[in-house]
């Protein structure tokens, strides 16, 4: 499963690391890091982490 | 199970509604019917990044910016779209098109939100607006030019964001709210007037407890009158004041309560059917975390949650399976852009008889500000303002960690 996050739509809302905390995570500086290529485990958490993100930067291939 | 299930409402709720039938193991056909032209979109930019989107962009062009992606299961979902439904016939599995087609179902899933409430005034209707669909911002956007005067009628979160949006287009702005401070109902007064006053600061005019009662001009709007006496000089009206639920297509079976939106139980099964389930602003279900008391909640995270249950509940149904006894008990979150300010919300803070200020300067909101709202001094709800979003989580975990007593 590879993530792509659209940074220029990215808001810093921080949903993702409530649904995918393991995946996403907010930094000090209050900015995104996230993991590109995840377990396909975590896919459940990763398609919800999609789903609540407020402008839908998250793009999940494969 | 090769059951059709008809999905009616092509918005996020709809959208997600059929992703999670797929997920949730249904194979067969779904229809998802929209009355709107536009695929499922995004509504929260509409107030905000849409409306005050730079150039002159066709509304394809705008409906491009906020479309939502499809997960690949709904690939072969049938979106079919401009087709408002005015008829549902749960008894004979048959829904009517505004155009006369009738489209048979096995199963339906209400996902058809609401509709802004409109004042019901004299005076000229041309220059008032209301902002739910794509269409509507559109039109709000065709209107607000710099130097504009805008009056916006109610206070509440879309009225306060059209209001910070026209602002920073350059429009002079009053927002016209009968009730108290802006959003009050939701925000407590303290945290409320102190917002009113961020915004006054910003150029922002509020009239607190007026109401309108008439819209001056000729042909089109040119003042409000309110019930003072005063006319409040406007070229543009913009009517915020709260949404109905749309549940007409279904008033023809008898059984359901559609007094305010579809009434549900945990499991989103509409009352006295086995095949209507409710998503999204329109569901009105009792949620464990509060109370038992069924609440319609329109926020931006009910319709994802709503459509997962909802999904599990149908699909078990169909399977001849009996849908999961688990008490369904989502936290409701939404969030509003104003300015400089971002508001963070948790839980219900509207249902609070107490607020306690947790933290921050309500008079240096952006710099932060956390709220705590209680009910019998139990914690019903979170308001964070301009807080880092690293603590987001632990903000909503207070609620994860509650005792659900279903």
């Amino acid at each position: 499963m590879k993530i792509t996050v659209d940074m220029n739509l990215c808001q810093d809302h921080g949903q993702c690391a409530i649904a995918a905390p393991e995946v996403f995570r907010m930094n000090d500086e209050g900015k995104l890091v996230y993991e590109t290529d995840p377990d396909d485990a975590l896919r459940t958490e990763v398609e919800e982490a999609a789903d609540v993100c407020p402008v839908q930067a998250i793009l999940i291939e494969g | 199970m090769s059951a059709h299930i008809a999905v009616v409402g092509a918005s996020l709720a709809g959208l997600r509604a059929a992703e999670q039938l797929r997920a949730a193991g249904h194979t067969g056909p779904v229809t998802v019917l929209g009355a709107e032209r536009y695929g499922p979109y995004n509504r929260p930019p509409l107030s905000k990044e849409l409306l005050s989107a730079p150039g002159d962009p066709t509304p394809e062009e705008l409906h491009a910016k906020v479309a939502f992606r499809r997960r690949a299961s709904v690939a072969d979902v049938d979106f079919r779209l401009g087709l408002p439904v005015v008829e549902a016939d749960l008894g004979r599995g048959r829904l009517t098109l505004e155009s006369g087609e009738a489209v048979a179902f096995d199963a339906l899933v209400a996902a058809t939100g609401l509709r802004p409430r409109r004042l019901d005034l004299p005076g000229p209707l041309a220059g008032r607006h209301a902002l739910r669909t794509l269409d509507d911002c559109v039109a709000l956007r065709g209107a607000l030019h710099r130097g504009s005067r805008v009056v916006v009628i109610g206070a509440g979160f879309i009225g306060c964001e059209v209001a910070a949006t026209a602002l920073r287009q350059g429009c002079r702005v009053t927002v016209v709210e009968p009730a108290g401070a802006p959003m009050v109902r939701v925000l407590g007064s303290e945290l409320a007037q102190a917002v009113q006053r961020h915004h006054e600061a910003a150029g922002i005019a509020f009239v607190i407890g007026r109401f309108p009662v008439g819209f001056t001009g000729g042909t089109r709007v040119a003042g409000v009158e309110l019930d003072d006496g005063t006319t409040l000089d406007a070229d543009v009206v913009v009517e915020a004041v709260g949404s109905l639920p749309n549940v007409e297509w279904l008033a023809g079976n008898s059984g359901l309560d559609l007094s305010d939106g579809v009434l549900c139980d945990n499991r989103l099964l509409a009352a006295g059917t086995d095949r209507l389930v409710a998503v999204g602003d329109v569901a009105r279900f009792p949620n464990p975390l509060f109370d038992d008391v069924p609440r319609r909640v329109e926020h931006w995270s009910v319709p994802t949650d709503t459509a997962k249950r909802a999904a599990a509940t149908l699909t078990a149904l169909l399977g001849g399976r009996t849908p999961d006894p688990a008490p369904f008990a989502p936290v409701p979150s939404f969030w509003s852009d104003q300015l400089d300010l971002r508001f963070q919300s948790f839980g219900s803070p509207g249902l609070a008889d107490e607020v306690r200020l947790e933290e921050g300067d309500p008079d240096r909101l952006p710099d932060g500000v956390l709220a705590l709202y209680y009910r019998q001094s139990v914690h019903v709800g979170t308001v964070a303002v301009n807080l880092p979003p690293a603590r987001q989580r632990e903000l909503r975990g207070a609620f994860g960690a509650l005792a659900v007593s279903a």
